[in-house]
């Protein structure tokens, strides 16, 4: 065995040429993540601080503190996103009149797949899922979710896939190809690099997490709830969030198999998608996109549900119209499948065939609709007070109503051949994901931030952080819807036509307004917390809120009710008040819990190394961690001591110190 | 609150006094089988991605041979048998778990294990044969399609046998405990569901492309 062979053994096609140390930017951005990341672990070291997040964070299954990881992971990932968003605003702002601008198309095209990519699957879906994990099982009044172990695991798969495409960043490079990896552009010929297996890698890594949460919610939504709650008594945040995770479940799969088929292609030289042997590229869009419609609807239905709780809360209103709002949710579930065809409309499938889905493209719109009547009614003559989440609300029905319309426009098959590609269609999507989704993911976070921490957000940076979002987003797309309609299309590099110039330069105006919207959200959480003793709640229910999750403390002990909540009205907990219902303060039970454990972490480090190595062709290294990983998941089935109780004088001395804190507060 | 209207079932509500706090302990019920049959849902949907895109491309030889000409339904019949007689017998290893006869039961768990090897021999030598006569998964796009539906098939039978042995092991160490026969119904719905997917293969694949 000679030595080269034996490099070739461990390293497969990884060598030094793929350290990008000749790429200026990106050495300065290694720079600078290094130098943060030092930082950090030595603030870590110094403080001690090692053994607290692995044992109270890391390895807990508890739901609330993994839904707060999601979120951590979501707002760590938006800023690289972002950072995507502004270098390409700012090269295409720049790029006219010969001028190349600071991003060559090879590195460009990088940076637009993995905004999109980034986005997408590691902000959006974090977020939601964050949420959801955080909200749901209080709201249906549960201790925790029906997999404890599996959430935990869900959560790091989905880290470690995101730590996948950061690793693309500084080792080798991310794929070229726009966010959904069309073949034959993804295929074997047209990039041969490993960008396309960074691409395939981390989203199977991740879509194993997302799946499996998708079954865990599931789960809990249906079998958990608690004594009384029947269907139609559930808080809309949580029927949004059952419909969501029957989307998750009905979709990922497909995601799952269509990237498989592509990774055959590129490892094992099928011809699913080639351009010889009998494959068909068009078979790619079609199942890409039966998995990316629903993908868009799971992104936005959570936040429908978080809108609805909002305006209900501080309209200081029961929802208007609860059961046409749940029939809409369904309905949106359904319809979902049933559209996938229009994000291609111009691939020839002709007329019958486009009009069908052009048809129920709009029909989709019917209970979106309904959905925004419902909200004004709800706010129509209630005593609306302007916090900062409704602030979000409403920002939200004003932007999302422009980009539901100009989602009609595109469902329109005649339209959509002259606006496809083009950046009016980047001008909706934005318009719907960041008016829909952003901007209910800052309602949530101001809505729930207090019962997670027990203190409320600083209104005054939160409402900093909303009108640069806001104004930022109209400077940033508006102009895109402009440049849409006179033909420019999307994905380009630079321009020649001079008189296009000032539109992307609002739009790099625009994009300057929603750096300072995070930067003012990033500062209004430092704010907070040093402020926390002023900003702090101890009622649990700073909004005078109306579902369950407003009933126990802020934050929720582990087991979150000391006695289980009895439900007989959709707004449980409002009912509890209205009707002076009495905190139950004897006869406590021990409480039977989940364990934490460490499998989760150690198997998500095995699928890390199993797609690196994979992604370098170190097909030895792949095959030892995957033999590792399979045994630490067989390890893990043999410990049957998953639970244990608190004792009934632990659960006495904590709600006794809530009881002796709300007396001392009223 | 005056915009809180009271519904009609809250008015026969107040007249009750309504309990809002459970005094005693609340045990909801077990997800674990309705998380299972969720899940092997979530995997119908990859097989039927592979479906699909058999569907689509299965008559696109590229000028290579066609299911006709490769498929030997004998031996398929030998295979598929195999398979269907794992099921019967793990059913039997499941009626015995019910009446709690730890032996007996182990023993019909191992003939299901064997028959489902026997499945996976014949099926690799079959596949063998297949990629000697020329016939690889990279000829064409009908037979990539072809070796990746019944391959995934076969990888999820290797998964099953596996995790059978785990339980094989861990039902000798720990007993019929409710956490193991859990365990053995979520791999007999996994067993189950792979038979059923099997004869969609069978039929789908296999009788119908030997059809000219």
């Amino acid at each position: 065995m000679n030595t080269p062979d034996l490099v070739t053994l461990i390293f497969g096609r990884l060598t030094i040429e793929a350290i990008p140390y000749h790429e200026p930017i990106l050495i300065g951005t290694f720079a600078a993540v290094a130098l943060g990341g030092i930082a950090l672990l030595a603030v870590l070291t110094k403080y001690k601080l090692w053994g607290y997040l692995w044992s109270e964070w890391f390895t807990s299954i508890d739901h609330k503190k993994i839904g707060i990881m999601y979120m951590v992971l979501g707002v760590v990932m938006l800023l690289r996103g972002f950072s995507d968003a502004i270098m390409m605003r700012a090269q295409q702002a720049m790029a006219f009149n010969g001028n190349p601008g600071f991003l060559p198309p090879h590195h460009y095209d990088q940076v637009f797949t993995a905004h999109g990519v980034i986005m997408i699957f590691f902000v959006a879906m974090p977020f939601v899922t964050g949420l959801m994990n955080f909200v749901v099982p209080l709201q249906i009044g549960a201790r925790d979710v029906a997999f404890p172990f599996l959430n935990n695991f869900s959560f790091w798969m989905t880290v470690a896939g995101g730590m996948l495409v950061m690793a693309s960043l500084f080792v080798g490079e991310f794929a070229r190809t726009g966010w959904l990896a069309y073949p034959p552009l993804s295929g074997l010929a047209a990039s041969p690099d490993v960008g396309v297996d960074y691409y395939i890698w981390s989203l199977q890594v991740a879509g194993v997490g997302t799946t499996l949460s998708g079954i865990n919610l599931l789960a809990t939504i249906i079998k958990m709830r608690a004594p009384g709650m029947t269907m139609m008594k559930m808080p809309v945040f949580t029927w949004t969030s059952l419909c969501t995770n029957v989307l998750i479940v009905a979709a990922f799969p497909v995601l799952t198999a269509v990237l498989a088929l592509l990774s055959l292609d590129r490892y094992a030289g099928t011809n699913f998608f080639t351009n010889d042997f009998g494959g068909n590229a068009m078979m790619y869009v079609n199942l890409i996109w039966i998995w990316g419609h629903p993908e868009v609807y799971i992104l936005v239905l959570p936040l429908f549900g978080v809108f609805s709780e909002v305006v209900a809360t501080f309209s200081r209103k029961r929802l208007f119209g609860y059961a046409s709002m749940v029939y809409a949710t369904v309905v949106i579930t359904v319809l979902s499948y049933l559209v996938w065809l229009h994000h291609f409309f111009t691939m020839g499938s002709g007329a019958s065939v486009n009009s069908f889905f052009g048809i129920t493209t709009m029909i989709i719109s019917i209970p979106t609709g309904a959905k925004i009547f419902n909200w004004l009614f709800t706010m129509y003559r209630g005593r609306i007070q302007f916090e900062v989440p409704m602030l979000w609300t409403m920002g939200f029905m004003v932007t999302f109503v422009i980009g539901g319309m100009t989602g009609v426009m595109l469902a329109v098959p005649p339209a959509d051949f002259l606006l496809h590609n083009s950046l009016f269609l980047i001008a909706h999507f934005h318009n719907v994901i960041i008016g829909g989704v952003i901007f209910g993911v800052f309602a949530g976070i101001n809505y729930w931030f207090p019962k997670a921490f027990g203190f409320k957000l600083d209104s005054y940076w939160g409402k900093w952080s909303f009108w640069l979002w806001l104004t930022g987003f109209y400077f940033a797309f508006m102009p895109l819807y402009v440049l849409g309609f006179m033909g420019v299309t999307r994905r380009m590099n630079h321009f020649e036509d001079p008189s296009l110039q000032i539109w992307f330069i609002i739009a790099a105006f625009g994009a300057l307004l929603i750096a300072g919207g995070i930067a003012a959200f990033l500062i209004q959480i430092f704010v907070s917390i040093k402020r926390r003793e002023a900003l702090r709640d101890v009622t649990g229910d700073p909004w005078h809120g109306r579902t369950l999750e407003w009933s126990t403390s802020s934050p929720p002990p582990s087991y979150n009710f000391a006695f289980t909540p009895v439900i007989h009205e959709q707004d449980a907990w409002w009912q509890m008040k209205e009707r002076n219902a009495a905190r139950r303060t004897e006869g406590y039970l021990p409480i039977h819990m989940p364990k934490n454990t460490a499998a989760g972490v150690y198997i998500a480090a095995f699928a890390f190394v199993i797609g690196f190595a994979m992604i370098w062709h170190m097909f030895l290294i792949a095959g030892v961690a995957f033999l590792g990983l399979l045994v630490t998941a067989i390890g893990h089935t043999f410990n049957y001591k998953r639970d244990y109780y608190i004792p009934a004088d632990v659960v006495a001395r904590t709600e006794a110190a809530r009881t002796e804190e709300l007396a001392a507060h009223v | 609150m005056s915009d809180i209207q009271a519904t009609p079932s809250a008015v026969v509500a107040d007249q009750q006094d309504l309990q809002f706090w459970m005094k005693e302990d609340h045990h909801p019920e077990n997800g674990t089988l309705l998380g299972f049959w969720i899940y092997l849902m979530s995997d119908c949907l990859i097989f039927a991605c592979l479906f699909a895109t058999y569907g689509v491309l299965g008559r696109s030889y590229a000028g290579g041979p066609s299911g006709a000409d490769l498929f030997e339904l004998p031996l398929v019949a030998v295979n598929t048998t195999m398979l269907l007689l794992s099921s019967i017998t793990y059913g039997f290893a499941v009626l015995e778990m019910q009446k709690n006869r730890r032996g007996t039961m182990m023993a019909w768990l191992i003939v299901t294990g064997l028959f489902g090897a026997t499945f996976l021999g014949i099926e690799l030598y079959e596949f063998a044969n297949l990629i000697h006569e020329g016939a690889g998964p990279q000829r064409s796009a009908f037979l990539s399609s072809f070796f990746t539906l019944v391959g995934t098939h076969g990888l999820h039978v290797t998964f099953g046998i596996v995790w059978l042995i785990t339980l094989l092991v861990q039902v000798g160490r720990f007993g019929l405990t409710p956490a193991n026969k859990r365990r053995i119904m979520c791999l007999s719905m996994f067993w189950h569901f792979l038979d059923v997917v099997w004869i969609g293969v069978f039929t789908f694949v296999y009788l119908m492309g030997v059809l000219p």
